[in-house]
């Protein structure tokens, strides 16, 4: 983590990277002060960004157009694809933002019954996306599955098991499997570890945090719980009120907040 | 012991008999005819006329004798009637603002020009069952009263609609921007409907909906399954006249008049970041005097226009897939009755299935048991 | 020909049958392709072959011979309905025998017989759609199609093979038409799918209130869904009909008593009195076949 955080700090070892993805101008409002808006942000490969903010302030909002789930009203999401290079996600045909989510992209939701089947048993919670892009093979994909339970450890004896079966933990824990068995580059994530006992949530914390390390995934990760954000990202926006506040590298933002919101956030959590 | 595999023509010729002679009844009892269907059953006319999609009482009449009083069924017949007429040409755009009006109501105001016209209704009446229409039947009214009350429901004036006098204001949404031209609505009963479905095929189909499912899907959006805080601005029934420009005219002539209730509903609506906060309609209009079903359908209507409006989609009520899919008491009731055909074929491939699957468990288990006691 | 007074031959408008077989053609020319059309209301209800009755009214000439089954049998009472409703508006020939059909509308069944070049096979369709149950949006299953996004059908299957060692889908067992469109061939059984495939007669689909129709041309591929290490294979029974001894058609399973005793016979009625004629004898060829349902 550290060696990114020493990238990020001397902005012109950047110019030979490009951003994998850039947000400019970026607007999406329900109604006046519900949604987000005047967006704009650069994210480099391997950077974990950190969204952060209480409910309301529009960061799944923000997190919804960024991961072409919702139009916004204006403004533009670069992303930079291995198939099909830079491309604008509003601009460019559905089709191929499709295949971006279920290829070089990973969605990681809040609840886990919005991101898993639950009627369908673990091994074709992971399969989906194998079979999604052609395979074929039963018993490949089915030791395909049994290789990612093991590293979200997850017993394989459990493979033919229902999510429903599972608990929140290894609900969060397969939804993660199901996602990154494509080996995608950009995921998001939406309060990974909400809902979870505190003992839980760190063992989901640790398990994220050597996955995304190991496999130099570039993460966009929304949150309200500021200790998730200290320990994942190398970087946070501070949104209220469906705007951005404050940005900065973590530590910088955490241990010297410059904007009164921010202050505050920090000052709550300093409490509890 | 027999095999059963022939009979199918002469069992339905004895099904069809059977069921004309149960459709009689007694035969000591006078035979009902249409025109008292149509005359003393009107407001179960006006409902097949609306959801068999043809204004013709006399028809609609005689579907509901001809299926025994089964509304469904009664519509079908209208239905199956009406996808064979011709259709010489589309009429003008019915001007309801010149309706003669015999029943007018307002929930938004008490007062406004025009007034409140409360007209012919069962609202207030006490549901009490009323014992002298079984014993002696329908009480005579007094012929100068009855004058009196016909000549007031053809008095009717026409008066202004009451969500104009909002739009003066700029309170309410234009129902279309103004300069726009006349559109041609798409007919649903000639081209598939294609999804996300314009507003004027969305009341197209909801108007030929089951009033039951409507009436269900606007109490449902009223309870919390829908963003829905609606005020019945108006609720007017009277005849209007329809108009059509024969081709070789080049100028609208009067075909004819129809009854018709229309209902327009007003809703919050908190604004976006382009649209103040204003007002929003729901609209709704029927055959006959279906008030019930003119209410609903404003309901639902609105609940439907969630996305457009760029509100959040949360619940089936405002899902326009859901909800227009499954409107049509025709085709539901053809799904749902289609279970009593033969399913031979597919209960014997799950039977030979299921008698596989238990076998194969059956195995298993015993080669378990095996392996256990092998070990 | 006697045909029905006040209605057109065949019942529909020439209009209407004109806008169906331009969809027929666009079926055609898209092996597999869901094609919307005009559904027309027709007299009888939805679910019960308005579908396959559009597009037969829509082909049907005067020179034609109809056949109509349902469940592989003629004399099953919708398939009369049907065939009388054909007779009565159109005033063409029918006939129970495959051989000489030239129309075959069929609910839930392919003839045991196979078909020739100059027959045309209408499949009565409930539900078009083969992902419905997967993902009940149209806009959403549209795009399925248009993008080949099978993964969802397949994660059905992978869950049978988990569950059972076997795909469990015994009937309106989903295929892929010509490599490139997943297509659901109506609630035949699964036992039927293979016949599809080169079928050298034209297959054409009508759903009727859903509104689509499709079509396989002569000689189209057809694969049922599987899996390479889990191919697919059809029903087999361990008894022969007991009318004509057939020990490779497709059985229905006949209750004779309140014992729940049974015997199997051919579903496909028309093949069971041809393999008769032919000599072929199974175990109660002596029993007495009797009218049901008389009233």
């Amino acid at each position: 983590m550290n060696t990114v955080v020493d990238l990020l700090t001397s902005a012109s070892e950047w110019q030979d990277i490009a951003p994998l993805l850039s947000v400019r101008e970026l607007n999406k409002f329900y109604a006046p002060g519900k949604g987000c808006g005047d967006i704009n942000f650069d994210l480099y490969p391997g950077e974990v960004l950190g969204i952060v903010g209480e409910s309301g302030s529009g960061k799944s909002t923000l997190l919804s157009c960024l991961s072409a789930r919702l139009t916004p009203d204006s403004g533009n999401v670069i992303y930079n694809s291995e198939q099909f290079g830079e491309m604008d996600l509003y601009a460019c045909e559905e089709s191929m933002r499709r295949v971006l989510m279920r290829s070089e992209w990973g969605i990681v939701h809040q609840h886990a019954r919005d991101g898993l089947r639950m009627n369908v048993s673990a091994g074709a919670n992971i399969g989906e996306r194998l079979m999604a892009v052609g395979e074929r093979h039963y018993g490949d994909i089915r030791a395909k599955a049994e290789e990612w339970l093991t590293a979200v450890e997850i017993d394989t004896g459990r493979i033919d098991d229902r999510p429903s079966q599972f608990s929140g933990g290894m609900q969060q824990r397969l939804q993660i499997a199901r996602n990154l068995v494509t080996h995608p580059k950009l995921v998001f994530m939406d309060e990974p570890t909400g809902g979870l006992d505190v003992s839980v949530q760190a063992k989901l914390l640790d398990l994220l945090r050597n996955l995304v390390s190991r496999l130099g995934l570039s993460v966009i990760i929304v949150t309200h719980d500021l200790a998730v954000a200290r320990l994942l990202a190398h970087r946070l926006m501070v949104m209220r009120r469906g705007e951005v506040v404050e940005t900065g590298l973590t530590d910088q933002v955490l241990d010297d907040p410059q904007h009164p919101y921010t202050q505050l956030l920090v000052s709550s959590i300093l409490q509890n | 012991m027999y095999v059963a595999v022939k009979g199918g023509e002469k069992a339905i010729d004895n099904a069809h008999a059977l069921m004309r002679t149960q459709r009689r009844g007694d035969s000591a009892i006078a035979e009902l005819s249409v025109d008292q269907i149509r005359q003393q059953l009107p407001l179960a006319v006006d409902r097949v006329m609306n959801e068999g999609s043809v204004y013709d009482p006399e028809l609609a009449a005689l579907a509901l004798k001809q299926a025994s009083g089964d509304a469904v069924e009664a519509i079908f017949l209208l239905r199956a009637y009406r996808t064979t007429l011709p259709r010489f040409g589309y009429s003008e755009p019915l001007d309801t603002e010149q309706m003669q009006i015999e029943r007018r109501i307002s929930g938004t105001f008490k007062d406004m020009p025009g007034g409140q016209i409360l007209g012919s209704t069962y609202d207030y009446t006490h549901r009490l069952l009323d014992f002298s229409l079984l014993a002696a039947g329908e009480a005579e009214v007094a012929p100068e009263e009855a004058n009196a009350l016909s000549e007031a429901l053809a008095a009717g004036n026409s008066c202004p609609r009451v969500l104009e006098l909002l739009n003066k204001e700029g309170l309410i949404e234009q129902s279309r921007e103004a300069g726009t031209p006349d559109e041609v609505p798409r007919d649903l009963t000639r081209e598939p409907v294609n999804y996300p479905a314009e507003r004027a095929v969305r009341l197209q189909n909801l108007i030929r909906g089951d009033e039951g499912f409507l009436l269900s899907l606007s109490y449902a959006s009223m309870r919390g399954y829908g963003d829905s805080h609606p005020f019945s601005g108006e609720m007017r029934t009277g005849r209007v006249s329809v108009e059509l420009v024969p081709e070789e005219l080049g100028f609208p002539i009067e075909v004819g008049e129809v009854l018709l209730t229309e209902s327009e509903m007003v809703n919050q609506f908190h604004g976006s970041k382009e649209l103040p906060p204003q007002f929003t309609r729901g609209y709704g209009i029927a055959f006959g005097r279906a008030e019930r079903k003119a209410m609903s359908v404003a309901l639902v209507e609105r609940a439907l226009r969630a996305e457009e409006l760029g509100e959040e989609v949360l619940y089936p009520t405002q899902d326009q897939e859901f909800v227009l899919s499954h409107t049509d008491c025709v085709s539901a009731n053809g799904f749902v009755s289609h279970l009593k055909l033969p399913h031979y074929v597919d209960f014997q491939s799950e039977l030979e299935m299921i008698r596989r699957l238990r076998k194969e468990q059956v195995q298993r288990t015993e080669s378990t048991t095996k392996e256990e006691a092998d070990a | 020909m006697s045909t029905a007074t006040g209605y057109n031959f065949a019942y529909l408008d020439e209009q209407s049958k004109r806008m169906i077989r331009r969809a027929i053609l666009k079926g055609v020319a898209i092996p597999g392709y869901q094609v919307p059309f005009g559904g027309r209301e027709m007299p009888l209800p939805h679910g019960w072959g308005t579908g396959g009755m559009q597009v037969t009214a829509s082909v049907i000439g005067e020179a034609d011979k109809l056949k109509v089954i349902d469940q592989g049998a003629d004399d099953t009472t919708n398939a009369v309905s049907i065939r009388r409703f054909f007779a009565h508006t159109a005033g063409v020939e029918t006939t129970e025998q495959t051989a000489e059909a030239t129309l075959i509308q069929t609910r839930h069944r392919i003839p045991e017989r196979p078909l020739q070049a100059d027959q045309i096979l209408i499949y009565q369709v409930p539900i078009p759609e083969p992902l419905r149950f997967i993902e009940p949006r149209e806009s959403e299953t549209r795009k399925m199609h248009a993008l080949s996004e099978y993964g969802a059908m397949q994660v059905k299957l992978y869950e049978d093979v988990a569950r059972f060692g076997h795909i469990a889908t015994s009937y309106d067992y989903p295929v892929m038409v010509n490599n490139r469109y997943m297509m659901d061939p109506s609630p035949i059984p699964k036992f039927d799918n293979p016949k599809m495939s080169m079928m050298p007669a034209l297959q054409l689909f009508g759903a009727g209130f859903e509104k689509r129709i499709y079509a396989v041309p002569p000689f189209t591929q057809v694969e049922s869904l599987d899996f390479d290490d889990h191919p697919f294979e059809v029903q087999s029974w361990d008894e022969a009909c007991a009318i004509c001894g057939s020990d490779h058609s497709f059985l229905d399973e006949v209750i004779t008593d309140d014992n729940g005793s049974k015997m199997f016979v051919c579903s496909d009625t028309d093949y069971c009195r041809e393999r008769v004629e032919q000599g072929f004898v199974g175990t109660a060829a002596d029993l007495p076949i009797a009218e049901v349902g008389t009233n």
